[in-house]
């Protein structure tokens, strides 16, 4: 084994140098040829084949004149001409014609211009060159996208225009990406000395992200056996950390999406855990929520912009003002006549949530509705590995405020009290002299007013569409079931362990088969404990 | 002496409901293959078609009322017994295309050849023969009914909970199916089908028998529900729907007549599927939606639950003005219809056409009788 390997990689050495030896030369002839690097590039951009076109594009980087960017930019877009006098020249961003050689503006467009060609593989010539020439671009972000550039392209021709970069750099965050960018190249190219790869890996180890094992993957095999291992066990590391910070994604995700069920179904948790009846017109109260949000926000636009950002807060009571007053009405109207007949509710229900979305695509038009986001709630910010947008915190927090404080009225108020007692027994109840009807109409109201809370919140994640709530009701219902009804915690765990359980479903079997997979188990489930997670206990019998 | 048997079972409105069917039976293919087309008795071959149609629900509403209207469990998922059917049909109309597809190929329909398919699914096999085809269109919907029905019903789920998991049953199966790598087409579903059983699907006579064959199924179903809500079972199923725990304690095995209607009318509902994709022409996952499910449910409250005869009629009634609605310049307005009619259906009639007429032409007889009395009183 040892025999073979020996010559062959000493003929790859020797092969490289070979290589780098004609690469010398070419360059050394073309420099005797013409007289400086922009000559070059011209005479080599006139002849538009792609072998010499990506080699202009190397002259024209290292060329250090002001209007090399832009001269590569416009190859990129296919700006750079070549006249019938073979001028090469091309149209900067102002639409102005410039000299490739002289970098002057010229008077007029020369006659017979043809674009230069480009092809993928000039395309990623041009990117390398970009990155060299910006890396020491003024605009501090600009440096940092180069060093980036470079970093995930792996160039060794950078890696001179890289060096220069780390030491004029002043900003320590854009340092460490050229660094990782310098060690990157150091890790993948051939013909580097084995401590150096050691440091470069160690460089790359610290990084840490999914960036960073490509180049751990890519070590040549001319490097000695302790950087391979040394390659393998940091980007086992890596993987490692990768696997965590992606379960703790997938959880984050899972409780954003919790809460928001948790928002959509605990009205429903409430109606259906005290009146016993299935409310199928939720979903819409939900929609009449978001809408809700909308014509606050179209309101405030129109007279008084400068409330934008306290929009939310002034549509979270208004949002849950009106759809409590319809859910209200409803319950006046039609539900109150359907006591004890939970499955006829169920159909009238239906019908009035297929009249209230009817209504808004009249009203409002069927297509998706714009509400904005107030500023605070734009953005985002990093843990470790994994960016979380400000909008999901405020969701999952409002989330919870509504839960405990739905909570809370349950518990301690008057209003609360009554509505316990007539879950728990409704007759008992009533002969106790709480008036039931006035109470069903207020736990009503109540739902939907919560509903329609859970309207505000959704606005700011989903399309605000008349199908708004048709798309969260089969899942809130799902919620419910799953946590038994009477029980506002159940409803708590229910949305949380469905959302996580859903969102680590997902990367194995996708979205839909995930959701499927749900709810087969919660069909499942069902028959196991038919009154849900949390049932309340008692000795009620139906019928 | 079959016909006796039947006869003794059915009541005046039965009697009617088969002999409109019988006359419907005659009268609908004569009109359409015999009077020609110039005269205003003609009844064109898509007026067959789409009455055809309205008959594969009018099978549908009458499967699900055997279930809601005689043994209460109100099932929100029969739309995907419906579709299940259907898809079973469908994949019989897709093998039969054979070459004659767009890609020509010998055994895979086009959107398998289209996604790369090498090979047929093994699901698939088998679907070029009728019989065997016929055979699913009852098995499938009916093995789903069977082991949904025999965890649900052994558990005791019941009710609205019942009602939830079925509704999340038909969404399950309706995400399923929109899925392409199911193998049976995805969102476009099955359709461009060129023969059923050797003849052209899309010919006049083969739309008339069709139709025809649909309502023979029709008269079948009502024959066979009839059959069972009337004999002691039936009473028994009754009994369940009015109160399921006194059933049990008087020791009827509850979930068993449960499970066995449930199953059957599953079937059913697959036969009205199978019926109703010829006569389409197309079936697709938007078959399993969950409103479609509730729709049904809306038919048979309207034509009146455990009539049987009036859910037929519901689901005609309903889907005709669904038609006129939707074909219209009120078509923006058909949802808020259909919800009025769930309204108000379920507030002010309850029994549904049928049996609000049953109501009336009693209470009439008994003012009637009573006015007799008190006319004959005074002579005394």
């Amino acid at each position: 084994m040892r025999i073979i390997r020996l010559p062959l990689t000493a003929l790859r050495r020797l092969a490289s140098c070979l290589f780098l030896g004609l690469f010398l030369l070419n360059g050394v002839q073309m420099q005797g040829a013409q007289a400086g690097p922009l000559e070059d590039a011209a005479a080599l951009f006139a002849k538009d084949s792609f072998t010499d076109t990506a080699r202009a594009i190397e002259l024209l980087a290292d060329s250090g004149a002001a209007h090399a960017g832009p001269a590569i930019e416009a190859l990129n877009d296919r700006r750079l001409f070549v006249a019938a006098d073979q001028t090469v020249y091309f149209r900067d961003a102002t639409g102005a014609f410039i000299a490739l050689i002289s970098g002057a503006k010229l008077p007029a467009e020369p006659t017979g211009g043809t674009g230069v060609r480009v092809n993928n593989r000039i395309r990623s010539s041009i990117n390398t060159a970009l990155g060299t020439l910006t890396l020491q671009a003024p605009d501090p972000a600009k440096r940092r996208a180069a060093a980036e550039a470079v970093f995930k392209s792996r160039s060794p021709d950078s890696e001179t225009a890289l060096q220069a970069a780390i030491r004029n750099e002043k900003i320590a965050a854009i340092r460490d990406i050229q660094q990782t960018a310098l060690a990157a190249i150091i890790a993948t190219s051939p013909n580097r000395s084995d401590i150096d790869r050691l440091a470069a890996i160690e460089v790359l180890k610290e990084r840490g992200d999914r960036e960073a094992l490509t180049p751990l993957n890519q070590i040549p095999d001319s490097a000695g056996a302790n950087v391979k291992d040394a390659a393998k066990a940091a980007a086992q590391t890596i993987t490692n950390r990768l696997a965590t910070w992606s379960a703790v994604q997938n959880a984050w995700y899972g409780v954003s999406l919790g809460s928001v069920l948790l928002l959509a179904a605990i009205g429903l948790a409430i109606t259906f855990g005290v009146m016993g009846i299935i409310n199928m017109a939720h979903g819409e109260m939900v929609m009449i929520g978001a809408y809700a949000t909308f014509i606050i926000q179209e309101i405030i636009r129109q007279n008084a912009p400068g409330l934008f950002e306290y929009s939310l807060a002034i549509a979270i009571p208004a949002a849950f003002l009106i759809a409590g007053t319809i859910g209200i009405a409803m319950e006046r109207l039609v539900i109150r006549h359907l006591y004890g007949r939970p499955l006829e509710t169920l159909l009238a229900t239906w019908g009035i949530s297929l009249i209230l979305m009817q209504a808004t695509r009249t009203l409002f038009g069927p297509t998706n509705r714009e509400v904005g986001a107030p500023a605070f709630m734009s953005g985002s910010f990093r843990i470790g590995l994994i960016d979380i947008t400000y909008g999901r915190v405020w969701i999952v927090g409002f989330a919870l405020v509504v839960f405990f404080a739905v909570l809370a009225l349950l518990r301690f108020t008057p209003l609360g009290l009554q509505m316990r007692a007539v879950t728990q027994n409704r007759r008992m109840a009533a002969s106790m002299g709480i008036r039931t009807a006035r109470v069903d109409a207020l736990t009503f109201g109540l739902g939907s007013g919560i509903a329609g809370l859970a309207g505000v919140a959704l606005s700011q994640i989903d399309n605000v569409s008349p199908n708004l709530g048709q798309s969260y009701i089969i899942d809130s219902f799902m919620v419910v079931v799953f946590g038994g009804v009477g029980n506002l915690w159940g409803t708590l765990v229910a949305a949380l362990s469905l959302g996580i359980a859903n969102k680590f479903l997902e990367p194995f079997a996708g979205a839909v088969l995930g959701k499927i997979a749900l709810l087969v188990f919660i069909i499942l489930f069902i028959q196991k404990r038919p009154r849900g997670l949390f049932a309340l206990k008692g000795r009620a019998v139906e019928q | 002496m079959i016909t006796q048997a039947i006869l003794a079972r059915l009541d005046l409105r039965g009697r009617l409901f088969l002999g409109a069917i019988l006359a419907a039976l005659i009268l609908v293919p004569v009109l359409n293959l015999v009077v020609p087309s110039g005269s205003p008795l003609h009844v064109p071959t898509w007026l067959v078609s789409l009455l055809g149609k309205y008959l594969c629900y009018a099978i549908l509403a009458l499967a699900l009322d055997l279930v809601w209207g005689y043994c209460g469990i109100l099932s929100l998922g029969h739309g995907a017994f419906f579709a299940l059917g259907g898809y079973a049909m469908g994949m019989y109309l897709m093998r039969q295309i054979g070459t004659r597809g767009v890609y020509g190929h010998p055994v895979l329909p086009d959107f398998m050849v289209f996604l790369n398919w090498k090979e047929l699914p093994w699901f698939w096999y088998g679907f070029d023969m009728f019989p065997f085809a016929l055979l699913m269109v009852f098995l499938a919907p009916g093995i789903l009914a069977f082991v949904f029905g025999w965890f649900a019903f052994r558990s005791r789920v019941t009710g609205v909970y019942l009602s939830i998991i079925t509704q999340a049953l038909t969404y399950a199966l309706m995400l399923a199916f929109f899925r392409n790598d199911m193998g049976f087409g995805g969102n476009n579903g099955l359709t461009d089908f060129k023969d059923i059983a050797g003849f052209p699907v899309q010919a006049q006579g083969t739309r008339v028998a069709l139709f025809a064959l649909t309502l023979i199924a029709l008269a079948g179903c009502y024959i066979l529900a009839r059959a069972i809500v009337t004999s002691k079972a039936g009473k028994v199923l009754v009994a369940i729907r009015d109160a399921e725990s006194r059933t049990r304690f008087l020791g009827f095995r509850v979930e068993r007549y449960k499970l066995f209607v449930f199953t059957l009318s599953a079937m059913m509902a697959g036969l009205a599927g199978a019926l109703y994709v010829p006569q389409v022409g197309i079936i697709n996952p938007s078959e399993f939606a969950p409103g479609n499910s509730i729709e049904v449910v809306i038919w048979v409250a309207v034509g009146g639950r455990g009539t049987l005869v009036g859910a037929a009629i519901g689901a005609v009634l309903v889907n005709f003005a669904k038609t006129t609605f939707t074909t219209g310049a009120l078509a923006p307005y058909w949802l808020f219809a259909l919800g009025a009619l769930f309204v108000l259906t379920t507030l002010y009639m309850p029994k549904g056409v049928i049996g609000t007429y049953a109501e009336w032409r009693e209470k009439r007889r008994e003012k009637a009788s009573l006015a007799a009395h008190a006319a004959s009183k005074p002579a005394e």
